[in-house]
């Protein structure tokens, strides 16, 4: 196999690795790096558990190639708890049961983030909105929108 | 004596019959008899059949025991989601 | 003898309130780990070959070439699955099902299968299979397939249940019926009849984890399976019967679950990764492709419903019959008969028949979803019954409310209610604020009711307590939604001690006795009584380690608190032993403690739910939009009431999906239009607005807590109250699921669709 050689930044460290030219970076991280944190819901971009920030944007890491992820920095939910701190959003979708089944969480967690950052104080329709791009079906998303409506106004200070 | 109501696919296997009266203390006899009496019925038996006793639905307990002068209901296995 | 398991009234410390979850932060920081996550040495990539034909006769596959190829460690095809199944028709059906034989039954049937080093050279392999195929006709309408001319899928399924026994073989696999009175006689006392036809399409569970496993089988027949599943007893069993391996042998470790629905209570291609990895003699991981789990994991049934209603003026209903056609795929299924069961259990009715016909079809083997059949029937019924209540000039719930089924009716397939929660819904639901609420132009409200009966099975928990005093709870059902939590509020409650000193994990197939699935809603009703059971004899255990170490009888012993104490004043004066201190001295009082429970949880409570929905539909585009949703269910009792909340707005969710845009689109050719998430669409974050839930407890009189299962019958009403809502906002009847925009403008612009 010939393959590419990668070095890229992932949740602060410097890592590489080496694939075949059209693997995505979703394969990369999952079965070269050992982040499966992200999930494959699709392949296609449809579903959003493989969300990761690529460079401040969010992306679905299906639709990337593991080759793209060359001299850049990817945010992963490996990344987002300081240490033994959760992030806010990490801690509130446990206390609001905003997870069933939690395959989907890694990925809203991290479109919630960019969200949260974009945008500190989203209206309702603007979470459901930046939301939309994540698939969850067992929760009917009504308590991970109350989850991120929570994370916001805790992380305003309000 | 129990009077054992029988569902629609299981009265073909009774020769038509909407219920049967059997003699059965508890779940596992009166599968016994029906398959003695009804040989149709044994395949139903074997894919399971839920006994429902005064509005409660056994699935598998067959030592549940039958009250006398029961009318007791049959009904398919279900499955569920 | 027999277990006492009925309720009591008990009052509660820990059940009914809102602790975090022990999985939540595994869950958050991506440690979780699901099916697809896990990894052995050695792994080969497994891919399966699948069918482009909906019906066609395999006249020979040639896997040579494959097979040649570098990095391909094995090939499989129904000639490595030889048939262990001893005349079961079921499991025959299943064995069918996982990789075609003679013929392929729908497009994306399994018929061959590689293992290799990696996705690529396993792609590679695939595209080097030569399969010779005679195209044959296909049907995959389920109104077209019971039609004189319709190609027959199989010439040795002659339709059961009706007399006598048909000469020529039929895709109506079934036929059943339930019901009682006399129905003729009904009609004929009403004043109004009104019979109508409807469709639902087919529609998948549509969980965001794909099927996935990872296998590994030696040559000297021993094996284990990673696997997303919801029942891995039942995996196992029938995955070794497949395979003929002794159930002792394989051993399998339920993954996380990234959904299930009922989508994962039936095994795919789990039974090929394992022939795959024996012949291979290596680790052999298998994921499908969403693409895959469309096209060839379980949806439910497209159906097709006539349901007739008469009813007198006064608003009593004096007969109902429905007549229901379920498509269950190219195999035997009792999807019809669920239907015919449920449909009109809502209500107490003289004189009620329904009729199931099961339709064999061109498309995948229908699975269970979530309160299996009952949302369909329950949108045909609950459709005609807001139309008579108009005709009548009753208000839609008084109508209900004055048929509903109670305490003591005769249900409509057979038994007799005991206490029972659909009055009290439709009662929450008159009284409730969204039923007053304005609505503006292009909007309307509708509401329904549903029901499902819930059941029990077999189930085996065991209870260790610890030598600090903690305990662990290891039960077979898998924790599909927030289970372990549950579990562990009542280990707690029992034992009296804190949540956080209880640990609960699903044990693998090796550690426990048998369990059945996490389905029918059966987990906190069923394995909750066994681990109420087990703490219970844990604590007979812990009353004898007392009555040891202060030396008095057993029987003078009783458990208060969390903590032993001497039954009376005979039993002397000793401060009360905490469970920490008895399980502290333990190793010298006999050693470890423990309690376990293994039995059949019979007597699952049956489960209503009344659905209040307004929706607001775009006349120029079809387009609907919910704008507020509530829903009104009984639980019996809540152990973990945000945990009840998401069964029901979840359930809710889905209905939702289904009643406005989801469906399988087949072409002419008989293959799949639309297997992805792009084109099969789910409701999406932005679609849907906040679900009010109300929770009613009812109790089961036969769970010690008063537990019925709440998992399931969320799902049923959405369909019907969607329906009616819609109905309501255009003012024509709407017949056909989904109610997708070019239906509603169909029939705005030219009567039903």
């Amino acid at each position: 196999m010939s393959g590419v050689h990668v070095t890229t930044t992932i949740n602060g460290d410097e890592v590489d690795f080496v694939c075949p030219a059209d693997e995505t970076l979703l394969d990369a991280l999952r079965n070269r790096l050992g982040l499966t944190g992200a999930k494959e819901g699709c392949g296609t971009g449809d579903c959003g558990a493989c969300s990761v920030i690529l460079d401040g944007r969010l992306v679905c890491s299906c639709l990337v190639l593991g080759a793209e992820a060359q001299g850049r920095k990817i945010e992963t939910i490996e990344g987002m708890a300081d240490g033994e701190k959760l992030h806010p959003l990490q801690r509130l979708f446990i206390s609001h049961a905003a997870l069933q089944c939690g395959i989907c969480t890694p990925g809203f967690l991290i479109a919630a983030k960019n969200l949260l950052e974009m945008n500190p104080d989203p209206t309702e329709e603007e979470i459901r909105f930046g939301l939309a791009g994540n698939l969850c079906r067992c929760t009917g998303y009504d308590k991970i929108v109350r989850a991120v409506q929570a994370a916001a106004k805790e992380m305003r200070g309000a | 004596m129990v009077h054992v109501v029988l569902w629609g696919a299981l009265k073909s296997a009774s020769g038509g019959k909407d219920a049967v009266d059997v003699e059965a203390r508890d779940i596992r006899e009166l599968f016994r008899k029906l398959e003695a009496e009804y040989p149709g019925m044994k395949p139903h038996i074997d894919r399971g059949i839920a006994v429902s006793i005064n509005g409660t639905i056994y699935r598998d307990t067959w030592s549940q025991t039958i009250p006398p002068d029961t009318e007791i209901y049959l009904l398919p296995r279900i499955a569920g989601g | 003898m027999p277990l006492d398991t009925s309720y009591t009234g008990q009052k509660f410390k820990l059940v009914g309130t809102r602790p975090l979850r022990p999985d939540g932060i595994d869950k958050v920081t991506g440690r979780a780990k699901y099916g697809a996550d896990a990894f052995a040495p050695g792994q080969l990539v497994g891919r399966v070959l699948r069918s482009p034909h909906a019906h066609a006769k395999i006249k020979k596959i040639d896997t040579s070439k494959a097979e040649k190829l570098a990095g391909v460690k094995a090939v499989i095809t129904s000639a490595d699955l030889p048939d262990y199944t001893n005349g079961d028709r079921g499991m025959f059906d299943i064995l069918e099902n996982c990789m075609a034989r003679d013929k392929v039954f729908y497009d994306g049937h399994a018929v061959a299968a590689v293992a290799a080093i990696d996705a690529d050279t396993a792609r590679k392999a695939l595209k080097l299979i030569k399969v010779d195929y005679e195209i044959l006709p296909h049907v995959t309408d389920v109104d077209e397939a019971i039609k004189p001319k319709a190609p027959i899928l199989h010439d040795d399924i002659f339709t059961e249940g009706v007399e006598p026994k048909p000469k020529k073989p039929s895709n109506i696999a079934k036929r059943t019926e339930f019901g009682h009175g006399d129905v003729e006689q009904g009609f004929k006392e009403a004043d109004i009849v009104i019979e109508k036809t409807f469709k639902t399409e087919q529609t998948h569970q549509g969980y965001i984890e794909p099927h996935a496993c990872l296998a590994n089988v030696g040559p000297d027949g021993q094996g284990e399976m990673w696997v997303t599943t919801q029942g891995h007893f039942v995996y196992r069993n029938q995955c070794a019967q497949l395979l003929g391996m002794d159930i002792s042998k394989l051993r399998v470790t339920a993954s996380e679950i990234g959904g299930g629905f009922g989508g994962k209570t039936h095994i795919w291609a789990e039974p090929l990764a394992l022939a795959l990895s024996r012949k291979a003699n290596r680790p052999v991981k298998l994921v499908m492709s969403r693409e895959e789990v469309f096209r060839a994991s379980g949806p439910t049934s497209s159906t097709s419903i006539d349901v007739k209603i008469g009813a007198r003026k006064d608003g009593t209903i004096t007969a109902a019959t429905a007549t229901l056609r379920y498509a269950s795929g190219p195999f035997y299924g009792m999807w019809a008969e669920l239907g015919a069961m449920t449909s009109f259990a809502c209500y107490d009715l003289k004189n009620v028949k329904s009729v199931g016909y099961e339709v064999l079809v061109n498309r995948p083997k229908v699975a269970a979803y979530r309160a299996p059949s009952a949302p369909m029937a329950a949108f045909a019924v609950e459709s005609v019954i807001d139309e008579i209540a108009k005709k009548i000039g009753m208000d839609p719930v008084e109508f209900r409310i004055k048929n509903a089924a109670k305490e003591g009716t005769k249900s409509s397939y057979g038994p007799v209610y005991g206490p029972i929660g659909i009055g009290p819904t439709l009662e929450a639901a008159k009284n409730h604020p969204h039923m007053k609420a304005p609505l503006k132009k292009n909007q309307g409200r509708g509401m329904a009711c549903g029901f499902w009966f819930n059941f029990g099975g077999q189930t085996c928990t065991s209870i260790n307590i610890n030598p600090d005093g903690t305990a662990v709870v290891a039960v077979g059902t898998i924790d599909v939604g927030g289970s372990r939590a549950s579990m562990s509020l009542m280990a707690a409650e029992e034992l009296g001690i804190p949540y956080e000193n209880v640990r609960c994990v699903v044990a693998d197939t090796s550690s426990l006795g048998h369990n059945d699935m996490s389905d029918g809603s059966r987990v906190t009703f069923s394995s909750g009584m066994a681990t109420v059971i087990a703490a219970r004899n844990a604590i007979k255990v812990l009353c004898q380690r007392a009555a040891k170490m202060w030396d008095i009888p057993e029987d003078a012993v009783v458990w208060e608190d969390g903590c032993a104490k001497p039954a009376g004043a005979n039993a002397g004066t000793f401060p009360p032993l905490t469970l920490k201190e008895i399980a502290a001295a333990a190793a010298n009082t006999g050693g470890p403690i423990a309690g376990h429970n293994e039995f059949v949880a019979d007597g699952a409570g049956v489960s209503f739910a009344t659905h209040i929905c307004d929706v607001e539909v775009d006349p120029e585009t079809g387009a609907t939009k919910i704008l507020r949703y509530t829903v009104i269910q009984d639980a019996g009792k809540a152990i973990h009431p945000s945990y009840v909340e998401g069964q029901y707005q979840g359930g809710a969710a889905q209905g939702i999906g289904w009643a406005l845009n989801e469906e399988y689109i087949y072409g002419k050719d008989g293959r799949l239009q639309n297997p992805g998430f792009l084109d099969y669409r789910i409701p999406v974050c932005s679609d849907l607005p906040f679900i009010d839930t109300v929770i009613l407890e009812i109790p089961n009189p036969n769970h010690p807590y008063g537990v019925r299962g709440v998992g399931e019958t969320s799902i049923v009403p959405p369909l019907a109250a969607i329906a009616n809502a819609v109905s309501n906002a255009v003012g024509v009847r709407m017949t056909h699921i989904p109610m997708s925009p070019p239906r509603i403008l169909k029939a705005i612009e030219g009567g039903p669709a």
